[in-house]
Formats: structure tokens, C-alpha cells, sequence
């Protein structure tokens, strides 16, 4: 059986390898003076948001094997790429994440426990902290670009200083939404930024068989807009690169698309077996060996003294303290009612609705279905 | 006071009023602006209120419509036109499995009020796809509100009701009335409420169910049956198509006891059937008589050389009552 992907960064484009835009080096050595641009505050801000979303992902992918959530889109090895763009952003911005974005929901406000009852099935899992402007996760691919188009065009019309932003990947790419949406904000010169993760792989199918196009970054010239290709796996170029796409919209300058590349170590979800279509444990080895986001930042704090092992045994322990009130609450929380799956519907009564509902009334009474 | 209006006119007079009493009304399509569109639906709104409030967009359906859902998330409450029903598909994906679905899958956190304003519908004479009356796709989709006048009137106030309402609608224009005739219009706003059938004329024998452009279809039938026969037809508008307005559909079952439905889309899982199954459920006993069909074929709409074989006559109007009454 043929296996394709090659273990390092060529994996995401065509030909040799294109540049890209890095500041940390994987080993955690900075290319740049970049001490006027960031402080280490926001550094470990940025550190322990990443091992944050890594200690929640993995809790995830054991509750599912556990048979206490369903099938699960794991996020690891791209939490730079989702955590880094997300702390560029402000807290009334747009965001439009996919079903493997909730790393970046949460760190734009999304709680925890509403991430687990979304993976639980549960029918408010989307619903977002009030006056948070984080969508539910687009299910299919590409869709929810052209809505971060709209949102950012009515911020432009009604002279609000808000971005939007939309999540997608490299499978996204091939999608007819994905040039309407490009082409779009390129027209009305909307704020938006067009985040897409670059992972190598759309489910199975490598990005050499996705695209001639040598790069993603490089189809903004189509359109005349911004295009950027980044290291995903460098928080700070992530960060530094969308805070500088958001300056651009605000200013009035227009849309950004930006190329994160990453890797996501695990499976496309639960349900998936990446061992049928990648050499996984040699290419996920490599990854996390050699591209690490969470290790990079790591080897630099710890040398400039600004992290060290205690610190970080501790906070994860937080963490899990943390994840695990969330996940109790999740659990915990009314059961969702089969009735309210009648309502919101329309904002209305129909009568439709109305008599359906009292027919499944009716028949939870009986007893017939618990 | 009011003013003779076609349709067209009535549905331009409609928009321009919204966008003058709302600022956060705007209209999106493609040749809208500075054409006025292709059928001059929103002629002299380009001039009056700019290229930021009604917007010639790319040619692209799903990049219209997926961005209006971003607009209207924001807080604008965009119409869209699109040019002819049939070029809707692309768009359709973001109707189903968004616009459709945002209120209920944050429960009320954030709704998608649009308007998609489309005509459609066979016997204007036109190329391939451009005359398809494929309603169900839409009646089928639950979020979605769908309404189809068939007259300058209903147009107006149903247009004013559907850009208020705070749910997606899909708003059937019966591109065959555009200028079919005029009637007289009030200069005021006024709203006709969706889900509200009407009772067009009054009859004891059968009812009549239709809309869009079928209503003078149903209604010239009616009028030569009663001379022929004698026969009393009542006629009803259906107007909205989703919610259906069952209240009128059984009413009028008790009165006559017979129904005849008339519709251009195809038969097959067409609304007809939805509308049988209402009187199958509230109102079989007061039959006299099989409810019967008279619809476009399940048939692609054919070339228009041929198309008024596709859809239904008042001579075959005419015969389904015969057959229906004489059971």
C-alpha cells in the first residue's frame, strides 16, 4: 500500500521547500531581536495557554476512549498555530473555527466545559459566553470563510474596529468557498484574516495530491491581498504575523492570508486510523522530536531562566485540576432535554413544531423512550 | 392611497421603502446596481442609496450568500438577489447548513435574519434553467421560511413581512408575473404575515390550492368551469409555503369536500403531497372525492418550444376538476 507524506515540512507544499517565517528556531534559539515586539510576559502567557490546550486535548481523546464523549478531532502538535493567533486577537473579534479549533475558541473565551458538552453531543455545546463573538465550529469545510468575509464587512460599514477571523486547513483550500471568500474581502477590502493551518494532510490525502500550487500563502497574489507563509509551530511568529495581519485590516489595508505550518500528531478524529495512509509513528515521532511548538518555547524560557520543571509540574497540575471542574460541571450539567430539540428552530412558533413536540411529549410520558 | 403597480414595481417600492426607513438594510447581487438587475427589480436604488447599501457582487452564489450571513450576523439585514432560482445550488449549502441552522445550533445566542429574493418558475420563454420551480427544496429544510406571492399586492407586504422576519427566507418571485398586470398598491408599508393563506374566491364544490404564477391558472379554470358546469370553485392562495397555513387548507376542506392542487414544480414529493397529507390528517372524513394533481411532469422543465406542455393549463386545470367532482 502506498503511504505518502515525507517526515519533515515538504510534506505541506510542492517542490523545495518554501520559505517561511520563523523568529524561535526549534531550538529555542531567537533569529531576531524581537525584545520591543513581545515581553516575557506575554511569552509565558503564550507557554502555558499551549500546555493548557495539550493537557485538555489529551483528557479529550482518553474521555472518548472512555465512552464519555463522542468521536473527537484532536488539535495536538498544532497548538502554537491556534494559540498564538488567537492571542493576537481582541476580545470583540469574529471568530470562525472549525470542529479542530477549539484550542483557539477557548483562548478567545470559549469555556471549557461547553467544549466538552459540544464533544458530548450535547445540544447547547455551542453556545459561547455572552457578548463573545466565537461560532460554532464549521462542520463543512471552507463554508464559514465566507462568513468571516460578512461579519468583517458589516465591522467596515458600521466603522467598529473589530477583525474577524476564519479557521481552515489545507483540504480547505481546494474548496469553491475558499476563492469566493478570498475574493470577496479582496473586493470590499473587508477586515479579515484567513488563518488556515496547513497540517499536511486533509484527513488522508497529502497536500501533493490537494494542489500543484507550490505553496497556500502564495494564492493571495491571485487574488491581490496579503499573503503569509509561517511556521505554525513557532508561537511567536504565529502571534507577531497575525497581530501584523490585524493592524493591516484595521487600518483599512484589508484581508490577510495567512500559511501556518503545522502537524497534528494524532488521528484526523477518533474514528480515524492515520496508520492506513501515513507512516504515523516514524512522521509523528519526527514531529514531535524535531518541530515540537510547546518543547521550542520550552528550551528557550528554561534558558533564560524564566522556566524551569518545578514551575511546570505545578501548573499542570493546576491545569488538570482545572480541566477536571470542567469536566465535571460538563457532566454534571441538565442533561439536554429531547423536548428542546424543538425549540430554536425558528425564533417563532410553528405549528408544526409545536405538535411534534407534544407528540414526543406524549410519548416520553409513557415511558415508551428514556 | 394607492398606486397601479406590477409586481415588479410593487417588490421595488417594497425594498426601496426598507432601505429607507433601516440602515441596516442593504441588497447584495449580482447586476442589482448599476443595472438595476436583470429584470430592473432594484432599478433607481443604486442612484438613491449607493454602492454600500446595494452591492453589485462577484458572480459567485455562495460568496453572496455565505457573506449575507456574515452581514446579517453582524447586524445588517441583508436581501439578496439571486438572478434566477436555478442559480441558487452553489449557494445552497450555505443555506442548509447555515443559514438555516445558526439559531438553533447556538440556541437564540446568534440568528441569520436574510431575505433571498429569486424568481422563478417556467413559461416567460427563457434558456435552459431558468425556469425551475423547485420550492421543496427549500419547504424541506428545516429554518428556512418560504413564500411565493402571486400578485403586486401579497408581493409588497409579504416582501416588508419576510425582510422583518427575524428568521432566513426565501422569498419566490413568479418571474411570469413580473408585469403580468398591475393592481392598485398602497403608497403606505403594510405587512401581509407569513404562514397566512387567502382565500381568493369563495365557492361550495372544491377547492383550488395553488400559488405563484398557477393562482390565474387555478382561477381561469374556475371561472369557465362555473360557466360550463355551474360548478362553485373555491380558490385559495396558498402564499406562504413554509409554515403552511393549515387552518385555511381544512376550512375550506369541511366547506367543499373535494380539493384539487395545482403546482408547476414536479409531482413527485412536491408540496401537493405535503398538502394531501394535511387534509389526509385533519380532514379525510369530510371527502367526497380522491384529492387530485395537477402539476408540472417529473421531468427536467423542457426546452421552452415545448414548455407549456410542462406545465399545467387551465384545460388541464379544468379537466382535474371534472374528474374530481364527477368521482
Amino acid at each position: 500500500m502506498e503511504k505518502t507524506g515525507n517526515p519533515i515540512m515538504k510534506a505541506h507544499s510542492n517542490g523545495d521547500e518554501p520559505e517561511m517565517y520563523r523568529v524561535l528556531t526549534p531550538d529555542g534559539e531567537f533569529m531576531e531581536t524581537i525584545d520591543e515586539k513581545i515581553d516575557k510576559s506575554l511569552m509565558l502567557k503564550m507557554y502555558e495557554s499551549m500546555l493548557l490546550l495539550r493537557t485538555f486535548d489529551r483528557k479529550s481523546v482518553n474521555l472518548q476512549r472512555q465512552g464519555r464523549m463522542g468521536t473527537y478531532a484532536p488539535f495536538e502538535g498544532q497548538e502554537a498555530a491556534q494559540v498564538g493567533s488567537a492571542l493576537a486577537l481582541s476580545a470583540g473579534d469574529w471568530m470562525f473555527p472549525t470542529y479542530r479549533d477549539h484550542g483557539a475558541a477557548i483562548i478567545h473565551g470559549q469555556e471549557l466545559y461547553r467544549v466538552f458538552l459540544y464533544w458530548m453531543a450535547h445540544l447547547e455545546g455551542s453556545v459561547c459566553p455572552e457578548g463573545k463573538r466565537i461560532l460554532p465550529p464549521s462542520v463543512p469545510i471552507a463554508t464559514q470563510m465566507v462568513h468571516a468575509v460578512g461579519t468583517a464587512w458589516a465591522s467596515k460599514l458600521k466603522g467598529e474596529e473589530n477583525v474577524s477571523i476564519a479557521y481552515f486547513g489545507d483540504g480547505a483550500t481546494s474548496e469553491g468557498d475558499f476563492h469566493e471568500a478570498l475574493n470577496f474581502a479582496g473586493v470590499y477590502k473587508t477586515p479579515t484574516i484567513f488563518f488556515c493551518q496547513n497540517n499536511g494532510y486533509a484527513i488522508s490525502v497529502p497536500f501533493e495530491k490537494q494542489s500543484a500550487s507550490k505553496t497556500i500563502s502564495q494564492r493571495a497574489s491571485a487574488y491581490d491581498i496579503h499573503g503569509v507563509r509561517v511556521d505554525g509551530n513557532d508561537v511567536i511568529a504565529v502571534w507577531l504575523t497575525v497581530k501584523a495581519a490585524v493592524e493591516r485590516a484595521l487600518k483599512g489595508d484589508g484581508p490577510t492570508l495567512i500559511e501556518a505550518i503545522t502537524f497534528r500528531y494524532g488521528a484526523h478524529t477518533t474514528a480515524d486510523n492515520p496508520n492506513i495512509y501515513r507512516n504515523q509513528d516514524e512522521i509523528s515521532a519526527f514531529w514531535r522530536e524535531n518541530r515540537d511548538p510547546i518543547t521550542r518555547l520550552k528550551k528557550f524560557l528554561c534558558k533564560e531562566g524564566h522556566w524551569n520543571e518545578e514551575q511546570e509540574e505545578k501548573i499542570i497540575k493546576q491545569f488538570n485540576e482545572q480541566i477536571e471542574a470542567h469536566l465535571q460541571k460538563a457532566e454534571a450539567y441538565p442533561k439536554s432535554d429531547p423536548l428542546e430539540m424543538f425549540n430554536h428552530v425558528y425564533a417563532g412558533e410553528s405549528w408544526h413544531l409545536k405538535e411534534q413536540q407534544q407528540e414526543l411529549r406524549q410519548i416520553l410520558k409513557k415511558g415508551v423512550r428514556k | 392611497m394607492g398606486k397601479s403597480l406590477t409586481m415588479l414595481q410593487a417588490i421595488t417600492e417594497a425594498m426601496n421603502q426598507k432601505l429607507d426607513q433601516d440602515d441596516r438594510v442593504m441588497i447584495l447581487g449580482e447586476d442589482i446596481g448599476v443595472n438595476g438587475g436583470v429584470f430592473r427589480s432594484t432599478e433607481g436604488l443604486y442612484e438613491k442609496y449607493g454602492k454600500d447599501r446595494v452591492v453589485d457582487t462577484p458572480l459567485a452564489e455562495s460568496g453572496i450568500i455565505g457573506s449575507a450571513i456574515g452581514l446579517s450576523l453582524n447586524g445588517m439585514l441583508p436581501i439578496v438577489e439571486i438572478q434566477f432560482l436555478a442559480f441558487i445550488y452553489p449557494g445552497f449549502e450555505q443555506l442548509v447548513s447555515h443559514a438555516a441552522r445558526m439559531r438553533y445550533r447556538t440556541r437564540g445566542q446568534f440568528s441569520v435574519p436574510l431575505v433571498i429574493r429569486t424568481p422563478y418558475g417556467a413559461g416567460i420563454r427563457g434558456p435552459e434553467l431558468h425556469s425551475e420551480s423547485v420550492e421543496t427544496f427549500f419547504a424541506h429544510t428545516p429554518g428556512l421560511k418560504v413564500v411565493a406571492p402571486s400578485n403586486p399586492y401579497d408581493a409588497k407586504g409579504l416582501l416588508i413581512s419576510a425582510i422583518e422576519d427575524p428568521d432566513p427566507v426565501i422569498f419566490l418571485e413568479p418571474t411570469k408575473l413580473y408585469r403580468a398586470f398591475k393592481e392598485q398598491v398602497p403608497e403606505e408599508m403594510y405587512r401581509i404575515p407569513i404562514g397566512q393563506a387567502k382565500v381568493v374566491q369563495e365557492g361550495s364544490d372544491l377547492t383550488i390550492f395553488a400559488w405563484g404564477a398557477m393562482l390565474r391558472e387555478a382561477l381561469n379554470a374556475a371561472k369557465k368551469i362555473e360557466k360550463e358546469k355551474g360548478w362553485k370553485c373555491e380558490v385559495v392562495d396558498l402564499r406562504t409555503l413554509y409554515p403552511l397555513d393549515r387552518d385555511t387548507i381544512v376550512q375550506s376542506i369541511k366547506k367543499t369536500g373535494r380539493a384539487l392542487i395545482v403546482h408547476e414544480a414536479h409531482k413527485t414529493a412536491g408540496l401537493g403531497a405535503e398538502i394531501i397529507s394535511i387534509i389526509n390528517d385533519e380532514a379525510l372524513i369530510y371527502l367526497k372525492a380522491p384529492i387530485k394533481r395537477v402539476t408540472g411532469f417529473d421531468v427536467p422543465v423542457p426546452p421552452f418550444s415545448i414548455e407549456d406542455h410542462y406545465l399545467p393549463t387551465v384545460e388541464r386545470v379544468k379537466q382535474g376538476i371534472v374528474e374530481t367532482i364527477s368521482f
